[in-house]
């Protein structure tokens, strides 16, 4: 889960990392408010989770009320890169001496944690790699042993962090893994991490992505769901605990396991058809996760067909046959289903599709992936 | 011969008295895997269809000598079921679950490495491990694996992707081609075992001839895999990279498979694999036949 900036500082508050004084407005009225509660100059920041907000002209500095209601008032409602700004950001401008860089990811090849650390900060890391790459510290961290001041120290100085804020920066390093290992983050980035001319180091970015899979030892997430951007089929399709992610085609996607609908997009694509969605059921698909999944598909108006590629291993297949038949008793499915099926006892399942009194124009079977995306594809057209 | 478990390895099942537990286990000894006892804390005494319980894996490998466990237990509970089981003197752990946070997996590998080099973990978030005729512990169904031939060819299989894992299975299968081991990695971000760990065991295996490797997007596994074939493995190997089609930056299902920066792509794997050799198709069926004409070459 992808946090939003403000999100980003205020859960950096959480483990002491200074962040500027402000506060998240939905509305003219509440900017001027935060403006006069963090004190002027303010910077006014579009939240969207989408780079080139500052050249797209989202984010502006304000010197008194009037300024602020103006920016205010062309940020919210401002469409950056097909994102729709709902909130913005509202805080205290911060003097900038230098702007330095710092994250905490997993490294999977490494399977170590990966601190970058780099004196040129403010712009794209991407970019500072491939035109400097010199100048960010790549340091991985044993997660048994975790990062020590003294570590966080060193590495303020291998990276050449200016002498004058070596002992900040280290400061906030520590904070920050805290942060990235006990707060469940995929990522934790500070971009600029900036020293002020008086000396102080201050996260003025944040950008954050959680792991939901720790999401049972986080009761404070919740209030970061409420703000996700999710289109109306995936926000269903997460209340029937499915794994959905809406695409542009019209062939509609049911499979078990990620892999296999990973595969089932592509053996569509191969033989001339788009998938409209990616939907994984799960490893223990049963009879109303399947009726769920169908649901989800049935509100995509753009869906033509519908293509359920299951292998059975968990998943059986006289449960998934069940769950079509329910759902068919329950959902009036505007498109045709294609079904293959496999694995764990698919004759089962087949028998009771076949025994159901399903016409074929509603539901045909096909003995191979292949065969059954052809016939999907040939529907969708 | 075949790689990591073979008909003589005891297994114990950590949560055979839960719901998955109890099934898969209980399968898997249907198969004629040699399940000796189940562990879970508190059902000690009791037992599952005539598998002794005991109340830790510690218990259960005095009683038994199972050198290898089945983890099948909720997320909160993996990492230390995982870390007794290696602590007891389980040296090949398999671990299921789904949905294990993954600072905890970065934790529980790296003590694994530190603490007990001799471990092998298997997983987690993946479906398991399948010599046919000889051993199977996880999820796959047994009937789709084909035994292998005891004059050969047969094939090695490693996959990241648990279905994809049962697909290639039977693509062998419906061409009768014999399979020697089949290892499902699991697409989880820390997998204990690599491709490469499965590579290096195939290669030295006399009873695998070939190898099917199939990877997703996202990471660098595939890419690093290519590197070590190119350098290690002589055997002949087909392979599948699933999600060509899929969109930057959206995670595909689990934690595993996102194209991210222009990095991970599917595109970038199979190229990567061809240059070292392997024989790319493109979806699981395609794979299949490569690896018959493979095999057809070694008969």
């Amino acid at each position: 889960m992808d946090l939003f900036e403000y999100q980003g500082k205020q859960y950096f508050a959480r483990y002491d990392i200074p962040v500027s004084k402000g506060d998240v407005a939905v509305t003219v009225d509440q900017a001027v408010a935060a403006a006069d509660a963090a004190g002027y100059p303010v910077v006014v920041k579009a939240q969207v989770q989408v780079g080139g907000r500052g050249k797209a002209g989202g984010i502006k500095l304000a010197n008194n009320a009037d300024e602020v209601r103006t920016h205010a008032g062309n940020i919210l409602g401002m469409d950056i890169k097909g994102h729709v700004v709902k909130r913005v950001w509202v805080e205290n401008a911060s003097d900038i001496a230098e702007e330095y860089y710092a994250s905490f990811t997993l490294d999977r090849g490494a399977k170590k944690h990966l601190l970058m650390l780099s004196k040129e900060g403010g712009v794209e890391i991407e970019e500072v790699a491939v035109t400097n790459p010199d100048a960010i510290l790549m340091l991985h961290i044993d997660p048994v042993d975790g990062l020590s001041a003294a570590g966080a120290k060193k590495a303020a100085v291998d990276a050449k962090i200016p002498e004058k804020a070596q002992q900040g920066v280290a400061d906030i390093l520590v904070k920050l893994y805290r942060c990235f290992v006990e707060g469940d983050c995929d990522l934790a980035e500070i971009n600029p991490l900036i020293l002020k001319p008086t000396g102080e180091v201050h996260a003025l970015d944040a950008k954050v992505t959680l792991d939901a899979n720790a999401d049972f030892r986080h009761p404070e997430w919740e209030e970061f769901k409420a703000t996700e951007e999710l289109d109306a089929r995936e926000k269903l399709a997460r209340e029937k605990g499915l794994q959905y992610i809406g695409l542009e085609g019209t062939v509609g996607i049911i499979a078990n396991g990620a892999g296999l609908a990973m595969s089932t997009l592509d053996v569509v694509n191969q033989v001339g058809g788009t998938a409209a969605n990616f939907l994984d059921i799960g490893g223990g698909a049963n009879a109303d996760l399947m009726a769920s999944a169908l649901e989800v598909i049935n509100s995509d108006k753009a869906v033509k067909s519908i293509f359920i590629n299951i292998f059975g291993g968990i998943t059986r297949g006289e449960e998934v046959a069940k769950g079509i038949v329910e759902a068919l008793g329950r959902v009036d499915l505007r498109a045709p289903i294609v079904i293959r099926l496999d694995g764990t006892n698919a004759e089962e399942g087949r028998s009771i599709l076949a025994n159901a009194g399903i016409p074929e124009s509603k539901l045909t079977s096909k003995p191979t992936m292949l065969e059954a995306a052809e016939a999907a594809v040939a529907l969708a057209k | 011969m075949a790689i990591f478990v073979d008909q003589n390895t005891k297994v114990i099942v950590q949560g055979l008295t839960g719901g998955q537990g109890k099934y898969h286990g209980l399968r898997n000894k249907a198969y004629g895997t040699q399940v000796v006892a189940g562990v879970t804390p508190g059902k000690g005494g009791t037992d599952v269809e005539g598998i002794p319980v005991y109340n830790s894996v510690a218990e259960a490998v005095a009683a038994t000598g199972a050198t290898a466990s089945f983890v099948t237990v909720p997320p909160k509970a993996a990492s230390a079921a995982i870390l007794e089981a290696a602590a007891a003197g389980i040296s090949f752990i398999v671990c299921i679950t789904e949905g294990i946070p993954a600072q905890d997996e970065a934790r529980t590998y790296n003590t694994l490495v530190r603490d007990f080099p001799k471990v092998r973990l298997l997983g987690p978030n993946c479906p398991g491990i399948i010599s046919p005729g000889k051993c199977n512990i996880g999820i796959t169904a047994g009937e789709i694996a084909e035994l292998p031939s005891a004059s050969g060819p047969n094939v090695g299989i490693v996959s990241r992707s648990g279905t994809l894992t049962y697909q290639a299975l039977y693509e062998l299968k419906q061409r009768g081609i014999g399979v020697s081991t089949c290892v499902g990695i699991g697409g989880d971000p820390v997998p204990g075992t690599s491709f490469i760990d499965c590579l290096r065991e195939f290669q030295n295996d006399p009873e695998t001839h070939a190898i099917i490797m199939i990877g997703e997007i996202g990471g660098s596994a595939e890419e690093e895999a290519a590197e070590f074939i190119k350098a290690n493995v002589t055997k002949p190997m087909s392979a599948y990279i699933a999600g060509v089609t899929a969109p930057a930056g959206k995670k595909m299902g689990h934690a595993g498979a996102i194209v991210s920066g222009g990095k991970g792509t599917a595109q970038g794997k199979m190229d990567a694999l061809r240059d070292a050799g392997v024989k790319v198709g493109q979806n699981p069926t395609e794979a299949g036949s490569l690896m018959a004409e493979i095999v057809a070459g070694l008969r």
